[in-house]
Order: structure tokens, then C-alpha cells, then sequence
């Protein structure tokens, strides 16, 4: 159990940066100013985790 | 890309990024709050719960134990706070435990932070306070707010179902981080099943006689301002709790464990070694549903009018009042409550007892409040303050 457990947080950690990395990606291309908002609202709590802050 | 969108995203680029700092250093530095412990004139040694299991060594979970030996042999009584980290009376009856009882004969071990990944993190979408400050005469000491369950950070995920260890017995899944629902544990299971093995060798190597479990509890449970008792220590518990109602000023009753409900303290210790297990639950308003604000007044406080309205309907089965529940009444119950176990455990048991003297009781905390009885860092002698 505690391996599938490691397995799957590591999975979970690279979820979180690839949906980052979209975010992101989103957030460059987006054409209006409350899209941007958005995106980068969105973004934080990804970046949190992934920094193992929250 | 235009230069206007060129510049609005670069504005934008550096909100977020400010955001992220004022955010992640609020967080950041809850889980890193170092709290003072002053070692009280009976502490003859720290140790380690990874001194229990190695795999616990250098973890969040790798918590401080605090020994207090008296000159005399006797028994060994361990008594810990933070099970649950948003119950806050139970660690401070353990810190004034530390930091002011000495111990005669036998032997005393204190954990102030039994589930210290649990005091990293506050209940997501609740709206706790990150922490709480106790006023005293030297300015004041702020405490890490917790929550009931190990930070995610720390375990991760948690399954659909918890089957719980070794009964098999089918618990929600996420009290799969709930340290009172994880024991006996296992040696080799998730951070919160590795704490609970690591206190079970404390109490099996040290043959612990009185294990005590500090706890508050909402006053809509049914379970509060009582003594949960191993059927081990029946008799034991119901005495504890007759003088403390007869002498202390405060009643206390006593329930028996459901010998088929697992993992809980007060059934698993009782059965997976020779201690007797007790539970302590004292009321917490703040901890009820129908509060109403969240915050750091309503925990030490313990007033909240939603609560008291609860109260009148005949809603809760703890009573309230105008005057709430003070964090001092709370802490004294607990406290009473420790030193009187001590008490008659040591007259039932004389070859095993555990006399302490020192510790706060319930009069005195109710006269000067908590941090009254919070030592000053900054006035205590070399060697003489680690930290939780």
C-alpha cells in the first residue's frame, strides 16, 4: 500500500506541474485581460503544492 | 503580441507572483512556527519517538518526549496532547505538565504534540486561525493551530475506504490520517500508522501502567466532559472521575470503550499492551457546527452565541452558558484530571506508584488563566528550552 501510495503521489506531483505548465501556457496566449486573471488565479494553488507549500 | 498585452501581462505576471509570496509565507511559516517548551525543574531527559522506531527519524512526526524521573522507583504514567492539534486544552495541559511538575517517585512521560504533522495545517475551508496567542505577564506565547487529521503534505493519498489495521473494521477514508483512529498502527504503514506503532513500543518498552489521551470535543457529541476508560481501568476511571466531581469543583463523568469500535486510543492500548488506556474529553465550542465566526477569540474564549443558542434549545449535551468555556477551564480540567488519575493510581498501586507534585489544578488555572503559568524563554537557563 505505502508503495502504490508513493507511486501515486509522484503521479499526483507531476499532474500538478503539467496542469501548471498549462496554466501557463493559457495564461501567455489568452487575448483579454479577465482570462489572464483568471489563469493566473488558478495557477497559484498548483505552484503552491507543487513547492510543497499548501 | 502587442506591446499593451505585452505590458498587461507582465503587471499581472508580477500580482501573481506577489500573491504567491504573501500567500506561501503565510502558510509557510504555520507549519515552521517553532513554540518554546521551557524544561520545568522535573524533566530529567528529552527523547525522541523515533528513539521507538527508527523510521520515524527526522520526520515531522519525530516528536519531543519529555521524562520527568523522581528520586524513587514506582510506575510510569505517559500522558499525551495534540491528538488531535485543533484541540488545543489538551496540548497546554501537557506543556504545564512540562514545564512545572516534579515527580517524587515513578515516572512521568509527556508528548505535547502526538500528531505534530496535524499542527502543520488548519481545516481546508473551515477558516481557522492559523494560530492563537496565550497573554502573559513577559508579553505572550503564540501556539500553531491545528487541524484532526496528518497534513496532506505529509500523507498522501488517502484511500476510498479506510480499512483499518489489524481489525479489518471499515472506517472513513479520511481518518486514514487521524491519529486516533490509527492505532495500534504498524511498522511499516503510512506516517500516522508508523506514529502509533512508535507510541505502542513506548508503552510496551517502558511498560507504561496509565496511558492518558487529551482531547476536547464539540459540545453537539455526546462524548464530552467525561473519562473514556480500556474496561481495564473501569473501576480505576470511575473513581478518578467521583473524587474529581467531589473535590475539584467540576463534573467529570466516566464511559467505557465499545470493545468493537477500533483504533481509538482507548480501545487499542488497552488491548495491544499491559496499560491501561484513558481518554479526556473537555468541552470546545469552537468546534461546533453551528458556531458562528471562526477565529481565535471564540478558541481561548470559547463563547459563541450560535453555540449558546444551540444551548437553550436543549441541543447540545454539554452545558453553556453567558460565560462560554475558557481555555483556562478547559486546560484545569485536564490538568485536575491528570494529577488526580496520578493519585489514585498511586493509592491503588503502591508498589507502582507515580506522585507528582507541581502540576496546576483546575483552581488555580480557573484564578490566573494559562499563561500565567507559561515559563519566559527568554529567563530560563542554558539547555533548558527546546522547541515543539
Amino acid at each position: 500500500m505505502i508503495l502504490a501510495q508513493s507511486i501515486i503521489t509522484l503521479a499526483y506531483y507531476a499532474l500538478t506541474a503539467g496542469a501548471a505548465a498549462l496554466l501557463l501556457y493559457n495564461f501567455v496566449r489568452a487575448k483579454t485581460w479577465d482570462r489572464e486573471v483568471l489563469y493566473l488565479i488558478v495557477l497559484v494553488p498548483f505552484l503552491l503544492r507543487l513547492l510543497r507549500v499548501k | 503580441m502587442s506591446t499593451t498585452a505585452r505590458i498587461r501581462k507582465s503587471l499581472l505576471g508580477v500580482l501573481a507572483v506577489i500573491f504567491l509570496v504573501v500567500s506561501g509565507k503565510s502558510f509557510y511559516d504555520h507549519r515552521h512556527l517553532r513554540e518554546p517548551v521551557v524544561l520545568g525543574p522535573g524533566v530529567t531527559s528529552v527523547k525522541t519517538l523515533g528513539d521507538y522506531h527508527a523510521s520515524l527519524r527526522g520526520t515531522v512526526n519525530d516528536i519531543n518526549l519529555y521524562v520527568l524521573e523522581g528520586k524513587e522507583p514506582g510506575g510510569t504514567v505517559l500522558v499525551f496532547g495534540g491528538t488531535h492539534a485543533e484541540e488545543p486544552a489538551g496540548r497546554l495541559a501537557a506543556w504545564l505538565i512540562v514545564e512545572h511538575a516534579t515527580l517524587e517517585r515513578g515516572r512521568l512521560i509527556v508528548a505535547l504534540s502526538a500528531n505534530r504533522s496535524a499542527s502543520t495545517v488548519t481545516r481546508p475551508g473551515a477558516a481557522y486561525p492559523p494560530d492563537y496567542t496565550i497573554s502573559t505577564s513577559w508579553g505572550g506565547q503564540t501556539f500553531r493551530m491545528g487541524d484532526r487529521w496528518s497534513n496532506p503534505l505529509d500523507q498522501w493519498p488517502d484511500p476510498e475506504v479506510y480499512i483499518h489495521y489489524p481489525s479489518g473494521q471499515y472506517l472513513a477514508y479520511v481518518d486514514i490520517r487521524n491519529l486516533n483512529r490509527a492505532f495500534p498502527g504498524r511498522p511499516d504503514g503510512t506516517l500516522t500508522e508508523r506514529t502509533t506503532f512508535a507510541f505502542m513500543e513506548l508503552i510496551r518498552r517502558e511498560k507504561v501502567d496509565v496511558a492518558i489521551d487529551l482531547h476536547e470535543a464539540e459540545l453537539q457529541y455526546p462524548v464530552i466532559n467525561t473519562i473514556v476508560t480500556h474496561q481495564k481501568g473501569q473501576e480505576f476511571a470511575t473513581m478518578v472521575s467521583m473524587t474529581l466531581t467531589d473535590l475539584e469543583g467540576f463534573k467529570i463523568g466516566t464511559e467505557f470503550s465499545p470493545v468493537n469500535l477500533h483504533g481509538l486510543s482507548h480501545r487499542e492500548i488497552g488491548d495491544h499492551s499491559q496499560a491501561v488506556s484513558l481518554l479526556f474529553e473537555a468541552p470546545e465550542p469552537f468546534l461546533d457546527a453551528t458556531r458562528g465566526r471562526t477565529n481565535a477569540d471564540v478558541l481561548l474564549r470559547g463563547k459563541d452565541e450560535f453555540v449558546m443558542r444551540a444551548g437553550k434549545h436543549g441541543l447540545l449535551f454539554a452545558p453553556i452558558d453567558e460565560n462560554g468555556w475558557p481555555i483556562a477551564l478547559r486546560v484545569g480540567r485536564h490538568t485536575s484530571s491528570v494529577a488526580q488519575t496520578l493519585e489514585t493510581w498511586s493509592e491503588d498501586h503502591p508498589d507502582r506508584a507515580v506522585v507528582a507534585r507541581g502540576i496546576p489544578r483546575y483552581a488555580d488555572l480557573v484564578k490566573h488563566d494559562v499563561g500565567y503559568y507559561l515559563r519566559d524563554p527568554g529567563q530560563a537557563s542554558a539547555g533548558r528550552v527546546v522547541y515543539e
